[in-house]
């Protein structure tokens, strides 16, 4: 793997080989040294254009427990408040030598454009770029769900007929449309709700099916419903009437968590609106993986890394 | 080329159980001893000594007690950056930990010691044992560090050129080890 760009492009044995380096990386976090010597001298330079606190910290904490050393980079206050352009700055971090990128941007393909100019030749990992991806957070819902799923025997294996229903604001959604890929290719199976004006025009494409109606998708009784957060910044347009009518269409309240099988899992890739597409009783249940998701973020990020990084530049993939 | 056969499957056994008594005589018996495994044949090898010593000391061993774990070594490899990328094998170390006790590393071919070393790194984040020993199935020189088994199933002097393949019944069907190459 030279480059994490998508989860599209992943095939199933690529992603469970993710997952499988992921349990490795977790069991770490539980020694009493909890650092590897793997990445030891290289440089991992934090590029985000975009407002990000978890996911930065999460990849800060997890090169650093790589042993690499970390540069943060944030837009503001920086040379690109003062209007320097992506390629100068990914020629700026070029000379001072990283030997991988980890871009947030709020235009989709910002990353792919960095990896496929020639401007710098690091590793490229996208954290997020506009609408389009964001694959750490998919492969740590997978190694999520995954983990509660199958516990110790987990390594090896895939989401096989697991029933994904994803909930909120699919068209402005990087997350969902990561899982979607990611998902998929693991053989779960992917059911779509959201309010008709926030479902994309292509999903007919998606493998995925799509419904309008919360409570039809609880009947179906899912092995996972994961809330999508509804995005503020990007509500630039009247999607739906208001937040109170959302949240009692769309959002998992109380009695929708009641409705909800026991064994079926509440997940959200955070921060949480509470009271908007999830209800506190739904966050801070047992069933809820909101914090679980962030402890795997870093085992997923340290999997990625070390992947992209480690080996001779071919490597695997 | 050629594959020459240096050990049959008998004295693979019989090195196994030599190895296991000398690991209980130098330990004055099996109590504080944990043997560590490094993926994959290794981790067969530890295996297969655990059951030996269980049968050789029942009284000390419960069957199935935790005395043998598995130690993965790649992120400590100092090979890491020239190689192809390695996928890791999971490090599994027995419930007791290894703080106080006697481990026993357990590979099997010794060759530059560089793999050994990534494991003494490995062993010092995961606590402090009373003392590290070393056992390998067999000893082919060429040493690179300063580095020495305690229990040798077998030294075979070889030339760089040559390679040495342990072949072991749990992961390829067959117990054996074999020569190959050398001055053609």
């Amino acid at each position: 793997m030279r480059h994490l760009l998508s989860t599209k492009g992943l095939t199933r044995d690529e992603a469970v080989m993710i997952l499988d380096v992921a349990e490795d990386m977790a069991d770490v976090a539980g020694r009493e040294v909890k650092k590897l010597p793997a990445l030891r001298g290289k440089t991992v330079v934090n590029l985000f254009f975009e407002d990000s606190t978890r996911t930065r910290i999460s990849f800060e904490a997890a090169a650093k427990r790589l042993s690499a050393d970390v540069i943060n980079f944030s837009a503001k206050g920086s040379s690109v408040s003062k209007g320097e352009s992506l390629k100068d700055t990914a020629q700026t971090l070029a000379a001072m030598g990283a030997d991988a990128v980890v871009v947030r941007h709020q235009a989709s393909g910002a990353p792919s454009v960095l990896a496929q100019s020639g401007w710098i030749d690091a590793g490229i990992v996208n954290a997020g770029d506009g609408t389009h991806e964001h694959p750490t957070q998919a492969l740590l819902d997978a190694f999520t769900i995954r983990r509660r799923l199958h516990g110790a025997s987990a390594r090896g294996r895939d989401l096989d007929g697991v029933t994904v229903t994803i909930v909120g604001d699919i068209l402005h959604s990087r997350v969902a449309r990561s899982n979607v890929w990611l998902l998929t290719t693991l053989g779960a199976r992917v059911h779509l709700v959201a309010p008709a004006t926030l479902v994309p025009l292509g999903v007919g494409d998606w493998p995925v099916s799509v419904g309008y109606d919360l409570d039809d998708a609880i009947a179906g009784r899912p092995d996972v419903v994961m809330m999508l957060r509804i995005q503020a910044e990007r509500m630039n347009a009247a999607f739906f009437p208001n937040a109170r009518e959302y949240a009692r269409q769309w959002g998992l309240g109380d009695e929708r968590l009641a409705l909800l099988p026991a064994a079926s899992l509440v997940m959200h890739p955070g921060p949480m609106n509470r009271g908007l597409e999830i209800s506190a009783q739904a966050a801070d249940s047992a069933r809820s993986t909101v914090l679980e998701q962030v402890a795997n973020g870093v085992s997923i990020r340290m999997a990625v890394l070390y992947l992209l990084l480690s080996g001779a530049s071919e490597g695997l993939g | 080329m050629t594959a020459r056969l240096v050990l049959h499957q008998a004295d693979i056994a019989r090195a196994l159980t030599r190895i296991s008594h000398e690991i209980l005589e130098s330990n004055r018996g099996a109590s504080d001893l944990v043997l560590l495994g490094i993926p994959t044949r290794g981790a067969t090898l530890a295996r297969r000594i655990g059951a030996i010593l269980a049968g050789i000391e029942p009284n000390s061993i419960a069957p199935g007690s935790g005395t043998v774990g598995f130690l993965d070594v790649t992120m400590y490899r100092d090979d890491l950056a020239k190689n192809p990328t390695r996928a890791p094998s999971p490090t599994q170390i027995p419930a007791g930990g290894i703080d106080g006790k006697t481990v026993v590393l357990v590979d099997d071919v010794l060759y530059s010691g560089r793999t050994i070393r990534a494991a003494l790194d490995a062993i010092s984040d995961l606590g402090r044992p009373r003392a590290v020993r070393l056992a390998v199935l067999v000893d082919r020189g060429h040493r690179e560090l300063p580095i020495r088994a305690d229990f040798v199933g077998k030294n075979l002097p070889t030339s760089q050129s040559e390679r040495i393949n342990v072949r072991l019944t749990e992961v390829d069907g067959v117990d054996e080890v074999t020569i190959e190459g050398g001055e053609s």
